[in-house]
């Protein structure tokens, strides 16, 4: 019932592309369906209208001008996509380490947000960059949030402060005051305190909240924010902002589908930047905010980047290495570096996990295919080639119906499955040869079926792509 | 039914305006109804007559409440089994020590089962709950197997003929489809030794529109058969609550209104869609 942002623009500039010159009433048209889709994404209603006035206003403006580009609508696209960055913080900051040791950093936010766990993520980048951090305990309401912060401290090997045991007894204040006195005198050069969860409408614990920034100043105080929250975003911020303030947002639980759109409204009404990025329950899952990335992500480029830092992960590099020298060389791209293709993606996790990240992948027809894409898919085709001969990788011209059907025989597939994967993979050779010749287009690698290029047709021209392997050159694209 | 009644008294004291119904909109949409249902509401609302407006908003509301029972589950010959299923930090664990608090007030015993082997510290924290509030925990080895707590949970649930079997699972996101189908195996491996009753989701009231689709994702994986929705004693609204029982028919049968075990109430039609602009 609900579209996603990410499709909705898509329609919207779809139909706008389709124009050749815009009038003024194509914006107010586009407005609109951009103000649906900021509202499915959570974005707060007043956070919208003020957007929309700014992107009409300066479309109108620069109506004559954009009629004069070569596609107008492009035109507009860059308009969205610049204020949407703007907004979201032009540009990532980092932490300000205070100017004498120990730099001190204090966690807050509602309930569940993922404060604690955005401490072991914190403490953890910061000690790999040389520092020497030191956890504090001061949720001392939920159950067993000290032993949480401990078990995770462990895992990191950054000690926990840790002197209350919590579940409602001890004074989180106190807690603070000498987490940080311990850390002086310990020479820790970065102090994390962690604190329990609390309503923007709990005027007390906001109170509490207030007695802990006082009792230690922290240098940085942190907002964690779930990414799927909704309208009430702006007002519990707020709140925050006047109880406790904060200088900073951290976005957490981007790893699920949700648009985040209230990371836009919490930027906008506080004007204060998000500076850290979780992206899952392991430690490791933590990276910095990219606001262009983010905008990516509500705009429906999907989020490119970071898939392909994960393709990068994924491929190891000897494999990647022998691909693009052998592509660089004019070799042909046989059917045994195709399998390996497959093991990498097959690595990198959940395809429709990875295709969701692509390009379009919102849209209506893409998100059809999305939806029943099988995961088995790659296991036939892995089993296919698996029960071929070194000699038939590499030479699938001599795959005749005798072999094919020893092949279908041995992998438990039917003679029709073997015909269209070399069907396929002889295109995506082709494909290659064509790329290599200069001629780009990205395609999906072969074992991946025919999904519509939807990317192509409505997303802006990008970057050309970096890499010779094609299945990591058509996750680029 | 007093809905919003500031805006419905200016509304009738005048003809309505488009700004009038800008601001009904506004409201509609900020109790994370979302935005196409607020605006069918207004389009609705906008053919009745101008005194029956309010009526014809409320009664919409109230038409998109699910109509399937939501007293939670109950067997007097064998225990009733409860599985607690979630994103993560929704307050799944906080609900099932909620549920056992509501439970024992009813006379119930009550039996839980730890299956959250994942997250730090969650067995301690359900522990905690457990001998706070005087009943049994079973719990397996760290990052051990779920469903093999959750089937040694049941084997004890029957052995020692407890009315209530409580399962406290592990927070996932939908999107994660590992996870989701270890939840179906908990499932299954606990329907080996007793059927399970009830799934409910725990949804938080902050949840945006990415609600929906969580409801849809748990529903295809664990046949959720009703709602809790949590944190409602704060600012929000919990409007999503509402586009989910449209959507899916899955009914809220119990809110969230603190972090103490009595915080819990059963769902009160009335005062929810009430509190929606309130
Ligand atoms: N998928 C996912 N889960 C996360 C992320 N960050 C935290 N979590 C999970 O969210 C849940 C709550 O995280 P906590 O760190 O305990 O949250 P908190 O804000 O400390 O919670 P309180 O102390 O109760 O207010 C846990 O299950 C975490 O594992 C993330 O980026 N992605
Ligand atoms: N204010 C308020 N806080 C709540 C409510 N329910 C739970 N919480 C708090 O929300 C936080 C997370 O609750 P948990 O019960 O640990 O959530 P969970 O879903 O089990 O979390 P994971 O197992 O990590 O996914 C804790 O700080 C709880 O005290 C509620 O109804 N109101
Ligand atoms: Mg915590
Ligand atoms: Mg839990």
């Amino acid at each position: 019932m609900f579209e996603s942002l990410s499709s909705k623009f898509q329609g919207a500039f779809a139909s706008l592309r389709s124009k050749g010159r815009l009038k003024s009433g194509d914006i107010d048209e586009i407005a609109a369906e951009i103000r649906e889709a900021l509202l499915d994404s959570d974005v707060a209603v007043t956070v919208v209208d003020h957007f929309l006035e700014r992107i009409k206003s300066r479309s109108t403006e620069a109506l004559a001008e954009l009629n004069k580009s070569t596609n107008p609508a492009n035109a507009v696209f860059e308009i969205v996509s610049s204020e949407l960055i703007e907004i979201l913080g032009g540009s990532a900051r980092r932490i300000r380490f205070a100017k004498k040791a120990p730099t001190v950093i204090l966690l807050t936010g509602l309930q569940g947000a993922g404060k604690t766990s955005l401490a072991g993520k914190l403490a953890k980048y910061l000690k790999d960059q040389g520092n020497t951090p030191l956890l504090v305990a001061s949720d001392l309401q939920r159950p067993n949030a000290v032993t949480q912060l401990q078990f995770i401290g462990e895992s990191v090997g950054v000690p926990v402060f840790a002197p209350e045991v919590g579940n409602g007894v001890g004074d989180p204040v106190k807690v603070a005051k000498n987490g940080l006195i311990f850390a002086q005198d310990k020479l820790h050069n970065i102090v994390i305190v962690d604190t329990a969860g609390r309503l923007g409408v709990d005027s007390q614990l906001m109170q509490e909240a207030k007695q802990i920034r006082d009792a230690i100043t922290p240098d940085e105080i942190l907002y964690v924010l779930d990414a799927m929250v909704g309208q009430d975003a702006v007002r519990t911020a707020l709140a925050f902002q006047e109880g406790v303030g904060f200088d900073a947002l951290v976005l957490t639980k981007l790893d699920g589908d949700a648009r985040g759109g209230a990371a836009l409204s919490i930027t906008q009404v506080t004007g204060k930047p998000i500076m850290f990025a979780a992206t899952g329950e392991k430690i490791s899952d933590f990276d910095l905010f990219y606001p262009d990335r983010m905008a990516s992500r509500i705009l429906g480029l999907g989020d490119i980047q970071t898939l392909a830092e994960q393709a990068k992960g994924a491929f190891d590099s000897d494999t990647a290495a022998k691909l693009e020298s052998k592509f660089a060389s004019g070799e042909d791209f046989t059917l045994d570096d195709f399998l390996s293709q497959l093991e990498a993606m097959k690595k990198m996790g959940s395809m429709s996990k990875l295709l969701g990240m692509l390009p379009g992948a919102n849209s209506g027809a893409m998100k059809k295919q999305l939806e029943q894409f099988d995961e088995g898919e790659l296991v036939k085709t892995q089993s296919i080639v698996q029960s071929m001969t070194p000699i038939e990788r590499s030479e699938p011209k001599i795959l005749n119906g005798s072999r094919r059907s020893r092949i279908a025989k041995g992998s438990g597939r039917q003679v029709s499955d073997v015909n269209s994967l070399v069907e396929r993979f002889s295109q995506a050779q082709k494909a290659m040869k064509q790329m290599r010749g200069g001629k780009g287009g990205g395609q999906l690698p072969p074992g991946m079926g025919a999904l519509p290029n939807i990317a192509k047709k409505i997303a802006p021209a990008k970057k050309k792509s970096r890499s010779g392997n094609p299945a990591k050159r058509a996750l680029e694209s | 039914m007093a809905l919003f009644s500031k805006l419905l008294a200016k509304i009738r004291s005048s003809s309505t305006s488009e700004s009038d119904w800008a601001e009904i909109e506004q409201a509609l949409i900020e109790s994370d109804l979302g935005a196409k249902n607020a605006r069918e509401i207004i389009d609705l609302a906008k053919k009745s007559k101008g005194d029956q407006i309010d009526v014809t908003i409320a009664d919409s509301l109230a038409s998109w409440l699910s109509s399937s029972p939501r007293e939670l589950a109950k067997h007097t010959e064998r225990p009733t089994t409860v599985m607690i299923v979630g994103v993560n930090g929704t307050g799944k664990t906080t609900s099932t020590a909620k549920l056992v608090s509501h439970l024992q007030s009813e006379k119930r015993s009550v039996l839980l089962a730890a299956a959250d082997t994942f997250r730090a510290a969650a067995v301690e924290q359900l522990q905690t709950w457990g001998s706070r509030l005087g009943v049994e925990v079973i719990t397996g080895p760290a990052n051990g197997d779920a469903a093999s707590v959750a089937f040694d949970a049941a084997t004890r649930a029957q052995e020692l003929k407890i009315d209530y079997l409580i399962i406290d699972t592990a927070g996932r996101l939908h999107t994660k489809s590992g996870l989701m189908d270890e939840l179906g195996k908990v499932r299954r491996v606990v329907e080996k030794v007793l059927p399970v009753d009830e799934v409910l989701l725990v949804v938080d009231a902050t949840t945006g529109q990415n609600g929906i689709v969580q409801a849809k994702m748990f529903m295809s994986s664990v046949s959720v058969t009703g709602l809790i929705l949590t944190k409602m004693d704060g600012s929000a609204k919990g409007g999503v609550a509402l586009a989910i029982e449209r959507e899916t028919g899955t009914p809220i049968k119990f809110i969230g209104t603190g972090e103490s075990a009595k915080d819990l109430q059963v769902f009160d039609a009335e005062r929810y869609l009430d509190g929606l602009f309130h």
